[in-house]
């Protein structure tokens, strides 16, 4: 019986690199690698990717869904145009950052996680990124703001929204 | 099998070194640190500001080097300058504009900036720096006698002192010698060298001919580990830095972690090529257990023993593997990041020296997805080591293959457990698994596994290049070695440090992070994180070592050292802990899934103001019911937080739960705000900054509060520009 | 045999010695101490989660997972002290804090291991209560409901659904207080690569996982004047159904079963064995067929329609392999429908086919679409597991003991021994071979045993002699024996001419409809001796029937003269054959 062949969206070089690991010992074993590879280009995980994902490393979709949702680093929802991240991290947090957050989730309506509605910013809270001396520490799409208080939140947020007009 | 010591000096011939040595060939070199940290504060601008600077120049002497994180965060970015027979001078904060004055001033005009320097105290600028040894070892019994006998001797030769500073420095690596207990040990810059003297007369004679003659005291000159005098030459005027001793960070911060070249250099590969020279690796695994090395992971488990079961407690498994753990997830810890940024290749090396003692071919790197330049160092770092047969095949020319393999981690603190880490490289969730069987019995899987963390991978080149003797006489009777720390919260030099075991809290607090900002005092340390407890200040002359910290209810864990000052709730600080585990909890164990939970509920309540007093003993009886019945480490450490801090600090928890008061003034809903009538002028900020309008007034008159609307936010408090408002 | 090795220790000051290997657990079951468990199941491996099952070894600072944790020599160890019993109790507070105080309107009400634990440990008062977890119910399957806010993640159902099934169905999600348990990408069951076993309910502690309860509508057709509700009972249901009655295990119940259905008011009465023993009919000369013919070999049975569902999302590879017969319940739903119907002057609309199952996936299997008459109306109206069948005869208040015997009624209620035995691993097969044999051979045996085709273990594999061709044939239950079998073909190692393959391990008599053991009686499902006595009770039945060859069951001689005509004809196809197709979402293998 002829089986019919599940169509694949992800881009050549992602199936390439499947491929590759599976001529190795302990395919499945590459499943955080390849999810690292999805994520970084599509910025998130999205379910046909990962059931195509599931079906070129042949590792159950349960598995893979499992794995993805353990690792706080994968995303599983797009991410805002400003993906806004606190860290949270001892130092930040001695410094102030929980207060810096709750700024970030009143002002835009959201919590950790979350997107606001006009897709533009997200917030996620991150662990310590090592910049300790710099605390509180706040990434906007990977630029540090440092020492960042509360007050300073809706003059970050309203420059971002400035710079994007 | 050929000689493998040829293979390796062969290989060091064939690199050339001269290009980017420091202050040889008359050089300037100019070193900015390019570690995530330092970028963060804006190194690559001032590194790319220095480029265009030489550039106009067209001078060809003047190098930059990249090197890794100092440790000296707060200063950061750190630029160093070296000429020859000039003091190494290292600037703080610098900035692009400020890279212009450097550039003009020094670096052209050969006079250094004085006010921009890293711990300068005074606008004086010295001729030579002499760095007594004053370490641990040997300070208690020599270092005040020939200070005062060195600064005695200065007097009478009328050297002024602009001429000679004398600062106490850390060990600079003389204790190996026998009777390092009977001499004094100076190093003096700009010339580096170290003398050692037995007596005045000796002392006197050093500095006749050094401070007077201006020559080299040739017949006392000492030479010590390479290591050390780099160490020294770099930072010995510091005190930040001359205080520690570095073994794991030997050269972070001064060789360029992208060069095999400057590492080989750098005594880099010696010890493997050593250690395969002499083809015994049972006696490798004795010299690391004979060395006392514990594990810097946290658990402290003996690294040699660990080893040794790894090597023999399967004996029919040809498959062994060697994993480093690099999966750095202690929140306020960055110690594995800064070594695998700042030295990548002794990672390789130490793992490379493991596999050989444990019969192991194969070995993976498991490294935190969220450290990018990290990652992007050590797989530069493998294929160098790969494209020099350091790594691969027949290493050396030793018949020993071994090879490296990196494996992403995404974000589980659990995985910092071995089992979870293991789960996690065979691509699976990562929940721990029971033990036993050890790792080292089965691990990946199945085979005999031994894991290790980053920095007890990388103290295993300099144990065995310079043997287990000496690494038995840093620290302490059970700890050995040094340990690496984090340093931050409210301390003044936030940063990283490197000391024996056996320091005491207060000198690494005080001496080296040089104490408590603003004035305030210091309340407690929480050391082991996640993991550990809050240390009161009457503890503050516990010496740093495993057991001692066990011993007052912390934990030596990885190495994060939080230092909280009076302004800080224990409360809910220890909540934001159990906050942490409670996330990072894997779910798989009850105790720890939703004990946990609870445990976070109820401080919840004592912080919002609705605690009972028999919390407390429920927190105690959740808090020890979860310590003993979970799975992993996580789990039967979570707890410590709370319960340490409940130990250390009752009244201040009593004082939320009968008082309903928060002293610190830190939780939100046990304060409230005031307006001060006399003080405020009416302007009406608070009123238009109160989100939920709860300040009336009139224009120019004084302002009242609604208490029972106020969600206190602060707001008022931070915009009032007439100290009009007060919380209590 | 080389003697084990034996290991010495204390427990509870009773020195014991047990083999090596023995866990602390299963040595202190030897001495009759039953350390309290939740996670624990002997079947599956250990996980070592729940920690209720913790003891305090001597020199170890921590308590110690009795399950997980290998006696060693010289252990010595406690599994009560006050301590231990305040530390379980906490434990099992802990879980009920997170867990809905619904017990009263729980299906589990009564069997619940956790509820039997919290009442035993002595939770009587709430000490650390707080929020708790909530979820929507899964409703979308036919077959399993899945209702994450009695999940007390013990892993049994992801475990079995992997190591027993090798569906894969399930895996944790999300983790720590948020962890759930649900199919890839936390889609709904009906979406999913769900078989329908129900192993996953049998094994819950909980009610996290339960059936479909379809008894409602059985009760409201009985109810409705207009209907003519016939039933039938398949091969396994009677030897079970007296359990949830206090019977003891291994006694069949037929005659009460049938009394008991004729007083809720069921107007015909037959039975699936019936059906089964035409199912032998068509597939066995299905096989001749192909073997004579060369078609697709082996042949595959078709019974088991948790198979059926495995073959189409995991191996589409093999449909043209299995048998197209439809299963006994659908053969025997179709004729009623049909021969039935026309022999009784009823329109087949009027017709209410109820089916007593001991298996959740017969109630997916009804709503395939392929499982309809002429006119489009489902072959089958409901399905019933055993237990629902028990609820209603209990709420009926009917004493199901008491109760005196009687028969199933004709045309479909008398069945061979060859059908009687379908309810068990390797039961098809033996049916099938005795009919095969003498078909090809042309001579009646009374040799009719196959013994090496019974088996409680998931695989096994016999070569049979008959008439110089050598038979290739194995058995596999539980579907991850299934795929070692199933590889096997594929790489050629062997030519297999018929595989029987039954989704559930033992097969139906363990099915996922079938009763649960009490909370607290520790047995467990799968457990191989409920298997084996439940087992024995089908094989006794066929050992005391006079016919015990299906081409020998009179009235299906009858039903192909008077009504079918050629055995695998046009109309015998029409009724009793059905097709496959490949499904989404794939199955991994």
């Amino acid at each position: 019986m002829e089986i019919s062949k599940m169509p694949i969206t992800l881009d050549k070089d992602i199936v390439e690199y499947i491929e590759e690991v599976k001529q190795l010992e302990h395919p499945e074993s590459y499943l955080i690698s390849v999810l690292h590879k999805v994520q970084g280009r599509y910025g998130y995980l999205q379910k046909v990717h990962m059931e195509e994902v599931a079906h070129l490393l042949q590792v159950p979709a349960a598995t893979v869904s499992g794995v993805a949702t353990f690792y706080h680093f994968f995303r599983l929802k797009p991410s805002g145009k400003y993906q806004i991240s606190i860290c949270l991290g001892t130092a930040c947090f001695v410094k102030g950052a929980n207060l810096v957050l709750d700024a970030f989730m009143n002002e835009l309506g959201i919590e950790i996680g979350e997107t606001t509605s006009d897709g533009m910013f997200s917030i996620e809270g991150t662990r310590c990124i090592g910049v300790c001396a710099l605390a509180p520490v706040v990434t906007v799409n990977g630029k540090v703001y440092s020492q960042v208080t509360a007050p300073q939140v809706n003059e970050i947020l309203h420059k971002l929204k400035a710079e994007d007009k | 099998m050929g000689n493998i010591l040829q293979a390796y000096e062969n290989l060091k011939n064939s690199l050339d070194h001269a290009s980017t040595d420091v202050d040889s060939h008359g050089q300037i070199v100019i070193q900015v640190g390019s570690a995530t940290c330092e970028n963060a504060a804006g190194a690559q601008l001032v590194r790319a500001e220095f480029e265009k600077l030489i550039k106009t120049t067209g001078r060809k002497d003047i190098i930059i080097k990249q090197t890794g994180c100092t440790g000296r965060c707060s200063e950061e970015p750190i630029v160093g300058v070296f000429m020859q027979n000039h003091i190494g001078v290292k600037y703080a904060h610098v900035t692009v504009e400020k890279v212009a004055d450097i550039f003009q001033e020094h670096i052209l005009g050969k006079t250094p900036v004085a006010k921009l320097m890293l711990d300068k105290k005074t606008d004086q600028l010295y001729e030579h720096v002499v760095t007594l040894c004053g370490s641990s070892h040997c300070r208690n019994k020599f270092y005040e006698s020939w200070n005062a006998t060195f600064q005695k001797l200065l007097k009478e030769k009328n050297i002024s002192d602009k001429e000679v500073r004398v600062i106490s420095g850390g060990c600079i690596g003389m204790c190996q010698h026998e009777d390092h207990d009977e001499h004094g040990v100076m190093m003096v810059y700009p010339e580096n060298v170290i003398y050692r003297f037995l007596n005045e007369e000796e002392l006197e004679d050093i500095i006749e001919t050094q401070f007077v003659k201006k020559e080299l005291a040739t017949k006392h000159i000492v030479h010590t580990d390479k290591m050390v005098e780099e160490y020294f030459k770099f930072y010995g005027d510091v005190s930040f830095f001359n205080k520690q001793t570095r073994i794991t960070l030997r050269n972070c911060g001064i060789i360029d972690p992208e060069s095999l070249d400057d590492y080989i250099h750098a005594q880099g590969f010696e010890a493997l090529a050593k250690v395969l020279q002499q083809g015994d690796p049972e006696g490798v695994v004795k010299e690391v257990i004979d060395s006392g090395l514990r594990g810097r992971g946290g658990g402290g488990f003996p690294t040699g023993i660990k080893w040794n079961n790894t090597r023999i407690l399967n004996p029919t498994d040809p498959i062994k593997y060697v994993i480093c753990n690099a999966d750095e997830g202690d929140p306020g810890a960055f110690m594995d990041r800064s070594a695998l940024e700042g030295d990548p290749f002794s990672i390789i090396e130490g793992m490379t020296i493991g596999a050989y003692a444990m019969g192991s071919c194969k070995g993976y790197l498991y490294i935190r997805a969220e450290y990018p330049l990290a990652i992007e160092r050590i797989e530069n770092a493998i294929q160098m080591a790969r494209a020099n047969n350091l790594l691969g095949k027949n290493i050396l020319g030793s018949g020993f293959d071994f090879d490296l393999e990196i494996r992403l981690g995404a974000g589980a603190f659990v995985c910092g457990e071995e089992t979870a880490l293991i789960q996690s490289i065979e691509g699976k969730r990562g929940q721990p698994v029971m033990r036993p069987p050890y790792p080292s019995e089965k691990g990946l899987w199945g085979h005999p596994t031994s894991i290790n963390n980053v920095e007890t991978w990388a103290n295993i080149p300099a144990l065995l290049l310079r043997g287990a003797d000496w690494f038995k006489r840093i620290g302490t009777e059970g700890s050995k070695g040094t340990k690496v720390f984090a340093l931050a919260g409210k301390v003044n030099n936030t940063g990283l440090v490197e000391v024996p075991m056996g320091t005491t809290l207060r000198e690494v607090i005080f001496d080296i992070g040089g104490g408590v900002p603003n004035g305030h005092q210091l309340k407690a340390i929480q050391t082991g994180g996640p993991s550990g407890g809050c240390i009161p200040f009457d503890k503050i002359d516990t010496p740093v070592d495993y057991e001692s910290l066990k011993q007052i209810g912390s934990m030596m864990g990885s190495g994060g050292m939080i230092i909280l000052d009076e302004t800080d709730c224990i409360v809910s600080t220890s909540k934001f802990f159990l906050e942490f585990t409670k996330d990072e909890s894997c779910g798989k164990c009850l105790p720890c899934r939703e004990g946990t939970l609870r445990m976070l509920e109820i401080l919840q309540r004592i912080t919002d103001g609705h605690g009972e007093l028999e919390d407390l003993d429920k927190l105690h009886r959740l808090g020890n019911m979860i310590k003993k019945t979970s799975l992993c480490g996580l789990g039967q450490s979570a707890p410590n937080p709370v319960l340490s801090a409940i130990k250390n600090f009752r009244e201040e928890f009593e004082a939320h739960i009968v008082d309903k008061r928060c002293p610190t003034q830190t939780c939100q809903k046990l304060i409230s705000y005031n307006i001060i009538v006399d003080k405020c002028t009416g302007c009406t900020l608070c009123a238009r900054r109160c989100p939920v309008s709860c300040i009336s007034g009139a224009k120019k008159m004084p302002h009242t509060i609604i208490q029972e609307d106020c969600i206190k936010c602060g707001e008022c408090f931070n915009s009032c520009k007439f100290d009009a408002i007060e919380k209590i | 045999m080389l003697e084990m090795k034996k290991v010495n220790a204390i427990i509870d000051n009773i020195p014991v010695s047990v083999n090596e290997g023995t866990t602390i657990m299963e040595a202190a079951d030897q001495i009759g101490h039953h350390v309290p468990r939740l996670c624990y199941h002997p079947h599956i491996s250990t996980e070592g989660a729940c920690r209720i099952c913790v003891v305090e070894v001597e020199g170890r600072p921590n308590y110690i997972p009795s399950c997980a944790t290998k006696l060693s020599e010289g252990m010595v160890i406690k599994t009560n002290t006050p301590e231990l019993h305040q530390t379980r109790r906490d434990l099992v507070e802990l879980m009920l804090n997170n867990h809905p105080s619904s017990c009263l309107t729980c299906e589990r009400d009564g069997n619940c291991e956790l509820q039997n634990l919290a009442y035993k440990l002595g939770v009587r008062d709430r000490l650390f209560e707080g929020s708790r977890k909530r979820y929507e119910t899964d409703k979308s399957s036919p077959s399993v409901l899945r209702n994450p806010e009695k999940c007390v993640l013990c892993r049994r159902c992801i475990r079995v659904c992997s190591e027993v099934q090798g569906v894969n169905n399930l895996s944790q999600l999300y983790r720590g207080v948020d962890t759930v348990v649900a199919p890839a990408f936390g889609n709904d069951m009906i979406d999913s690569v769900c078989i329908n076993c129900g192993q996953c309910i049998n094994v819950c502690p909980t009610g996290a996982f339960l059936a479909k309860d379809d008894t409602d509508r059985v009760w409201e057709a009985l109810n409705d004047k207009t209907k003519h509700v016939v039933v039938q009972t398949a091969p396994a249901i009677r030897a079970a159904i007296g359990e949830g009655f206090g019977m003891e295990q291994g006694i069949a119940a037929t005659g009460q079963t049938v009394t008991a259905l004729r007083r809720l008011g069921f107007d015909a009465i037959f039975d699936t064995n019936f059906a089964a023993d035409l199912t032998i009919m068509e597939e066995a000369t299905e096989f001749l067929n192909r073997f004579n013919n060369g078609g697709a070999l082996p042949l595959i049975t078709s019974c088991s329609p948790g198979w059926v569902k495995f073959l189409e999302h995991f191996y589409p590879e093999f449909i043209p392999n299995t048998s197209t017969c439809r299963s006994p319940m659908q053969m025997l739903s179709s004729l009623t429908k049909t021969y039935y119907a026309e022999k009784m002057g009823l329109n087949p609309e009027d017709i209410y086919v109820v089916s007593i199952m001991p298996c959740t996936a017969k109630k997916f299997e009804a709503v395939r679409p392929e499982h309809v008459t002429e006119s489009g109306i489902p072959l089958t109206d409901a399905v019933l597991t055993t237990r629902e069948l028990i609820w209603m005869i209990k709420a009926y208040g009917i004493d199901f003991v008491k109760l005196p015997e009687s028969d199933f009624d004709n045309p479909m209620g008398y069945s061979t021994g060859a059908g009687d035995i379908f309810g068990s691993t390797g039961g098809v097969m033996e049916a099938a071979l005795r009919t095969a044999y003498e078909t090809i051979t042309g001579e009646s045996s009374d040799d009719i045993e196959y013994k090496e085709v019974r088996a409680v273990e998931g695989l096994r594999e016999a070569s049979l002699d008959i008439n110089g061709i050598t038979i290739n044939v194995a058995v596999a239950n539980g579907l991850n024996n299934a795929k070692t079998i199933l590889e096997k073909v594929k790489r050629g190692e062997k030519e297999y001419h018929i595989l029987e393959i039954m989704a559930c391990p033992g097969g139906c008599v363990a099915g996922g409809g079938q009763p649960l053991t009490d909370a607290g009686k520790y047995v467990y499902p799968m457990d191989p001796t409920m298997i084996r006595k439940r087992q024995e009770a089908l094989y006794n039945i066929d050992k005391n029937k006079e016919i015990r060859k299906s081409h020998e069951n009179p009235y299906i001689i009858d039903l192909y003269k008077d009504y079918l005509g050629e055995i695998g004809g046009e109309k015998a196809h029409k009724l009793l054959h059905t097709h496959y197709h490949e499904r989404t979402p794939r199955g991994i293998k």
